[in-house]
């Protein structure tokens, strides 16, 4: 018999990426990622689900490629580095 | 139930077979190049790559510097000096070929990346008139200003520029494929290269490919030390599923390898220690030569090789008095006297001295060219910068003319690591080659940072290249055969065991448990009881735990398949440690039982295959490859004479 496959999003910490209202599901960003980590939405329209967040590296491919503009990347809080006003 | 439904086909057991001249393992820079090259010759070429072609490898998504071209046109190097220079500067534990290939044919290839879409020159006249750039050929450079032979390029255009070239040349690229098993066959007496297996990594299916000659383009091993089971995505610096399984599928036929046994104290975004890379205050790479400031806000200042406090920002990017050219970049930490470029006071003294942390980076001090080149073009080609620094930084309100930015660690680096937090960094092992970049196994050729020695953008494109052309002269001559079919049901047993299970232990369990041994037996000081004892631990993981291997999808899968090659990689690291006898600085490696440092009779490469089940030594002199200009013109006189140069 067919091995079912099953899948549920991966526990972690951050959120890589999040998508605007602009989204059209087109999945472009899916299939250029090279961690594989957002899974399409079967339904239609949806923007696509970040399956497994702890195994984005941060390059913002997916940013780069949307067409509209919709896909946001945040670093993990302990990861924003900081900067202040010069002294001049 | 789960409450998400599998959005691609389901086809486990599935086998596609198709057939090629040059199959190439792996789509960044150097595979991408291999098949570029393949494909001009005539050949039917096919690529397979984990990702997406477009933005997949290191340089996925940029790089900022093309080190060392120094035939274009404003270059005052030879080829002969800087590759010798890095090989005389790395103590001759130094990839001879793979520098002299990028130093002669880097330039050649910089040319080929414009022919596809690519940009190398300031077109729209950003920078006129910069003191880094040439205003004739718009060409613009890093480092040493005088020299000219590092360019600063728009990096971010060339994976997509690179991927429309492959397909306008007929490349039949299977993507999203992992590449698991090369495939052999004894052909007169010798092993060769015959093929390769793959599983798409969406639907589990499988994909066998036969091949006159192969690529071998996978980068190099990562995940060894470093690992966090909740962000394993920011566990190293080069891509998440780059870890090596190149060398995995070589080592497992036999394939010999060299500086195994060479790893370094982290260095760069390990294990959430650090931070975006290019995105903390520093003073290096795509950061040179930032001003850097105390947290007083007093200039730290640049010195030059004799200690000299130099006076403008302009004398940061020309060599000393009476030196001809000084090396920087990737591989370049604390060059020798003859190489050394201008540097910030070194640490101790500047606390010595009362500087203050933390330190800062002060672009609002420069010069405005200087600072647009920094925060605008080198932020924002370079790799992983376009969008997680510059987009986002100055999302948040950083303004270069207005901020500092902070630096992490002790100075400048973006973090403190432990001794047995290590990486395979700065010019690690990897496969032993000849001059052809060919492996020891017959057909198999590879190319980029799977070479031992290797490093940087640039050296992968020049180096895929060459490779790409040398296998298609090899599949000239070279039968197709069919592969050994219990070779491939074999690898299908090995590659669906995890899925066939009903439950058991997750990938991210086994990883952890390998760095934790890797970290405990193979750190910073080694010796052959600690080594022993690691060999065995992962042993009992190979006989207990990966049994208990349990996935549920084909990403998952392909997850466990990438752990199932870090354990093999891990087992060559320890035996290639055990086969050094004694300590040796250039390879930074101590060993606490043979603590004499770089004995005579030990300063060659010791080399590391698996024959019968057994790790076995090899030794072979260093500068091997011999005199790199002669050498490299016998063997490269059809490109030579080809109207290349």
């Amino acid at each position: 018999m067919m091995k079912e496959f099953k899948v549920s999003p991966a526990a972690s910490s951050a959120v890589p990426v999040t998508f605007s209202d602009a989204c059209t599901g087109c999945n472009i960003c899916a299939q250029v990622c090279q961690c594989d980590v957002l899974l399409p939405d079967t339904r239609k329209g949806k923007h696509p689900i970040v399956m497994w967040p702890g195994e984005c590296w941060y390059c913002g491919a997916c940013v780069m490629s949307c067409p509209v503009q919709a896909i946001r990347l945040e670093h993990p809080l302990m990861n924003r580095a900081r900067f202040i006003k010069a002294f001049r | 139930m789960s409450e998400y439904i599998w959005p691609y086909a389901n086809e486990l057991e599935k086998v596609t077979r198709d057939t090629c001249d040059v199959l190439v393992l792996g789509g960044g820079l150097a595979g991408c190049f291999a098949a570029v090259s393949a494909a001009e010759r005539g050949k039917k070429v096919i690529l397979i790559e984990k990702g997406a072609v477009k933005r997949s490898g290191s340089a996925g998504t940029g790089m900022d510097h093309w080190e060392s071209a120094c035939t274009n046109p404003c270059s005052l190097v030879t080829p002969e000096e800087i590759a010798s220079a890095y090989v005389d500067e790395q103590d001759h534990y130094s990839n001879g070929i793979f520098h002299y290939i990028t130093c002669r044919e880097g330039w050649d290839r910089m040319l080929d990346m414009e022919k596809f879409g690519g940009k190398i020159r300031d077109t729209g006249d950003e920078f006129k008139g910069a003191e880094f750039r040439d205003d004739a050929t718009k060409l613009m450079f890093a480092y040493d200003y005088r020299n000219r032979f590092t360019l600063r390029v728009w990096g971010s255009t060339f994976k997509p520029a690179l991927y429309k070239e492959l397909l306008r040349l007929g490349v039949k690229i299977y993507e999203h494929t992992e590449a698991t098993a090369l495939l052999t066959k004894e052909i007169n007496g010798r092993k060769r290269g015959i093929g390769a297996v793959g599983m798409n990594v969406h639907t589990g299916g499988l994909l066998v490919v036969s091949a006159r000659a192969t690529v071998l383009a996978m980068s190099r091993p990562a995940r060894i030390w470093l690992f966090d089971s909740d962000l394993p995505g920011l566990c190293e610096f080069r891509p998440f599923q780059s870890i090596g399984s190149g060398h995995a599928m070589g080592y497992r036929i036999g394939m010999e390898f060299t500086m195994m046994e060479k790893s370094v104290r982290g260095e760069f975004s390990a294990a959430g220690r650090s931070f975006p890379p290019y995105g903390t205050g520093n003073n290096h790479n795509t950061w040179y030569a930032a001003t850097m400031v105390d947290s007083r806000g007093v200039e730290i200042p640049y010195l030059d090789r004799d200690g000299n406090i130099l006076q403008t920002v302009s004398q940061r990017y020309y060599p000393a008095e009476g030196q001809k050219f000084f090396l920087k970049g990737g591989v370049i930490d604390e060059p020798k006297y003859e190489y050394r470029g201008p540097e910030t006071m070194p640490f101790d003294e500047l606390i010595r001295r009362g500087y203050r942390l933390p330190f800062y980076a002060d672009l609002s001090r420069m010069p405005e060219a200087e600072r647009r080149v920094i925060w605008g073009m080198m932020v924002g080609e370079e790799g992983k910068t376009k969008i997680p620094v510059l987009q986002y930084y100055t999302e948040r309100g950083f303004d270069p003319e207005k901020h500092i930015l902070q630096s992490y660690g002790s100075g400048w680096q973006s973090a403190s690591f432990l001794d047995q937090e290590r990486q395979l960094f700065g010019a690690p092992g990897g496969i032993m080659h000849d001059w052809n970049l060919k492996t020891n196994i017959d057909g198999i050729y590879a190319a980029g940072d799977q070479l031992f020695g290797s490093d940087c953008g640039g050296a992968a494109c020049a180096t895929g290249h060459y490779a790409g052309r040398k296998a298609a002269d090899c599949a000239e001559g070279y039968e197709l055969h069919e592969a050994d079919e219990a070779q491939i049901a074999e690898e299908k047993d090995r590659l669906y065991a995890a899925i066939y299970r009903n439950d058991g232990m997750n990938w991210k369990q086994l990883n952890k448990a390998i760095s934790k041994a890797m970290q405990n037996y193979c750190g910073g000081v080694k010796n052959r009881d600690l080594l022993m004892q690691g060999i065995d631990l992962l042993e009992s993981y190979r006989e207990e735990a990966v049994p208990q291997l349990y996935a549920e999808n084909p990403h998952d899968l392909m997850r466990t398949h990438e752990v199932l090659d870090i354990l093999e990689v891990s087992d060559m690291i320890l035996h290639a440690c055990l086969f050094r006898e004694s300590s040796s600085k250039p390879l930074c490696f101590v060993r606490s039982d043979y603590p004499e440092t770089d004995p005579p009779e030990d300063r060659r490469f010791i080399t590391v295959r698996r024959e019968n089940g057994r790790a076995v030594r090899g030794s072979v002199p260093l500068d091997y490859f011999g005199d790199l200009k002669s050498e490299y013109e016998k063997h490269n006189q059809d490109y030579i004479g080809g109207g290349k140069e």
